[in-house]
């Protein structure tokens, strides 16, 4: 046995400081910049006022089974708690004391709607180990092709956002997330959530332009009056005319991880919200690509470890062992020697 | 629109005291009932056309309640209908003669406007003993069926019982009750299904089919799209209640008495496709309709739901949308571990630690053993 226990638990303990050690701070690429053209969406929260047609509009448009509550036996409801295989979007509340009013972080409340922020540099993209997740070079929407998945949920694990969700209850589950309705703006249309929504809270457009109208309400004073697009952003839909919230002075989405197509406005604190806010202005990507990409970069290194391994179990498999068993490889051993 | 006025200027004398204004009222209610905007000229001209279209009424098993509802209608009145818009030839309640002359009547008809009349059929169609449980003039009904609609324009199947063999197919069914589609497939069948159904509906369809000279957009069952294409669920007007998760538990509680939801007293609104709710009943104002009175909806024009499902028995929803409650930003999931995935965790665990152990021990000493014995004897 070539193995003994002083170099077993020394293996064992390099195994488990190899997980603990930290990554060295400097970025191991260039962070990835976003498509001229990327569309996007800017969810304002203030404009928001929780009917879900969006939630109900996303399962019809994408034919997402409705999820019912696992403790009651009435099937009335499509009730999800949270992004899941079978929800692709939802509309959350922010509650606080007596909830005596909206866009309040003090005795207030506020909705927010989750689901992919089609990041600029995703790091599911990053982490799958085919080529399931894709972002789109023209469009910038991150992809997600069954077809190539083979079920590793890396990509469920690697997104800050907790986003893409695994159908955990069935045999043959897959990965499901918000495609930003490919298939719909592939035939003209808007993505479902921003066609119904009858505010513009959720609005389409350009990421370019929605970034423009986005710092235009923050620079304007709470209560002045604004027109708020519906739809489209330059569609021409009829628009309506409303007042500035309190807004947070912060475009959420602009910086976060390297920058999000969708983009986030809110009179509550965005980790209130339950968007991650103490994270660094680049992808997660930008630092763990350089070590991950390079150990597996066209299948060599693992082949070359293959090789290594296949090697020394050759030379040491001839080997008598104690109990006089007569070695499989003496020949080979005899002309080594 | 000049040439439009002309033209129906002779039509105030012959519509038998209906003045024109009157009659055009009712041109443009049909067209709303249809969703057609600005098809009541259109419709006016369709029927005040020399010739009548001739309509020929067929009842087989029923009980004379679409007739009944169809009498009750006031706009148009049947009486506008039948001697002003249509040339109903043959009618067994309505027929002004009887026996061999109203067959007489049929008959020739029949043969003076071959493949241009409408076929209305109403009741159900027995088959079982060669269809002898339904009989007119000495012949079944199913034989005059197919009969008459070997030169129909086309068929409408009106009442449930037409549409899909309705009470007298459901249970033990001795006649072996079905529907026209069942019997007669070469010809284009509407089906007006309802118990009874709405006469507004039968109007609209008739009059689209005399304006347009086609049949309006079915669905897959044959319903007029115009009035079947939306549950009852979708536009009631208790649904507010069920999305704020108020019901009527029983007759006469609390929420019976306040108008909430009739979901759990056995509504069948969210798996019943008809337009109840829009149009109403009767001409007399808001809530006459089977739920604004308070009685679940049972299901009607729904086959395998009116007449076969329980009233008590729970609706299946047909879509489920989400309600007026919100998760929390983070909702606890999951029921915590129980006792039996408690056990086999904590078992599993300890046998890998066991295992672990021992192999440890299993394996030499020092290094020396090893390595160094097999470098001795390697060299």
């Amino acid at each position: 046995m070539a193995l003994n226990r002083r170099d077993f638990l020394k293996v064992a303990a390099a195994a488990g400081a190899a997980g603990a050690v930290d990554t060295a701070h400097a970025l191991q690429r260039e962070p990835k910049t976003m498509p001229p053209n990327a569309v996007g969406m800017l969810y304002d929260a203030t404009q928001c006022i929780g009917c879900k047609a969006c939630v109900a509009a996303c399962k019809e448009a994408n034919h997402m089974p409705p999820e019912h509550d696992a403790g009651k036996s009435e099937l009335m409801w499509d009730v999800p708690l949270d992004l899941s295989g079978k929800t692709l979007n939802i509309i959350k509340v922010y509650q606080d004391g007596n909830v005596a009013q909206k866009d309040r972080e003090i005795n207030g409340y506020s909705f927010v709607k989750r689901h992919c922020l089609h990041c600029v540099d995703p790091s599911c993209v990053s982490a799958c180990p085919v080529s399931a997740m894709t972002k789109d070079p023209k469009t910038g929407i991150v992809e997600h092709h069954a077809d190539r998945c083979i079920g590793c949920r890396y990509c469920v694990y690697a997104c800050p956002f907790a986003v893409p969700k695994f159908e955990y209850d069935g045999p043959f589950g897959q990965i499901q997330k918000c495609q930003f309705c490919a298939h719909l703006q592939a035939k003209g249309q808007l993505p479902a959530c921003c066609d119904v929504c009858p505010t513009g809270a959720s609005l389409f457009g350009l990421v370019e332009d929605l970034k423009k109208e986005a710092h235009v309400r923050l620079s304007k004073k709470p209560g002045e009056s604004h027109r708020f697009a519906r739809g489209k952003l330059g569609g021409n839909r009829p628009t309506q005319d409303g007042t500035i919230a309190n807004y947070q002075k912060h475009l959420y989405g602009d910086k976060e991880l390297g920058g999000t197509q969708i983009l986030y406005l809110s009179a509550v604190p965005f980790e209130k919200m339950g968007l991650p806010t103490n994270v660094p202005e680049y992808g997660y990507p930008a630092i763990t690509e350089g070590i991950q990409h390079t150990l597996y970069k066209g299948m060599l290194p693992p082949l070359a470890l293959l090789a290594g391994l296949v090697y020394l179990v050759h030379r040491n498999a001839g080997k008598p062992d104690e109990s006089g068993e007569t070695p499989r490889k003496t020949k080979v051993k005899k002309e080594k020697s | 629109m000049r040439k439009q006025e002309m033209s129906l200027d002779g039509y105030e004398g012959s519509a038998g005291g209906v003045t024109r204004r009157e009659f055009l009222k009712f041109c443009t209610g049909i067209a709303a009932t249809l969703g057609v905007p600005a098809m009541g000229m259109q419709i006016a001209e369709a029927v005040t056309s020399k010739q009548r279209p001739p309509v020929i009424w067929l009842s087989a098993q029923e009980c004379t309640g679409c007739t009944e509802s169809l009498l009750r209608s006031t706009h148009p009145t049947l009486e506008t209908l039948i001697l002003n818009t249509i040339s109903l030839d043959y009618h067994e309640t309505l027929c002004a003669g009887a026996g061999h002359q109203a067959e007489a009547s049929k008959q020739a008809s029949m043969k003076a406007n071959k493949g241009k009349y409408l076929l209305v059929v109403d009741g159900s169609i027995p088959t079982k003993d060669g269809g002898i449980y339904c009989k007119i003039a000495n012949k079944t009904v199913l034989a005059h069926l197919h009969e008459a609609a070997a030169g129909a324009a086309a068929i409408i199947a009106i009442g449930s019982c037409a549409s899909w063999g309705g009470i007298p197919s459901s249970g033990p069914n001795p006649t072996g009750a079905v529907g026209v589609s069942k019997i007669i497939k070469d010809r284009p069948i509407v089906t007006i299904p309802g118990c009874p159904p709405n006469p507004y509906n039968f109007l609209a369809t008739v009059l689209y089919f005399l304006t347009f000279n086609r049949l309006p957009e079915l669905d897959s069952k044959g319903r007029p799209k115009f009035a079947y294409n939306r549950l009852i669920h979708e536009n009631c007007e208790r649904r507010p209640h069920f999305d704020a998760g108020r019901f009527a538990i029983e007759f006469g509680d609390d929420g019976h008495r306040q108008g909430w939801c009739l979901y759990k007293l056995g509504c069948k609104g969210p798996e019943t496709y008809a337009n109840c709710p829009a149009i109403l009943f009767g001409d007399v104002g808001p809530g006459a309709w089977p739920v604004g009175t308070g009685h679940p909806c049972f299901g009607c024009t729904e086959e395998g739901i009116g007449f076969t499902k329980g009233i008590h028995e729970l609706a299946e929803l047909k879509n489920v949308t989400p309600p007026t409650t919100y998760p929390r930003i983070t909702e606890d999931k999951g029921k915590g571990a129980t006792v039996t995935a408690a056990a086999l965790v904590g078992g599993l665990v300890g046998a890998a630690a066991v295992a672990g152990v021992k192999f440890a021990r299993k394996l030499p000493e020092s290094s020396d053993e090893a390595s160094g014995g097999r470098s001795d004897k390697e060299r």
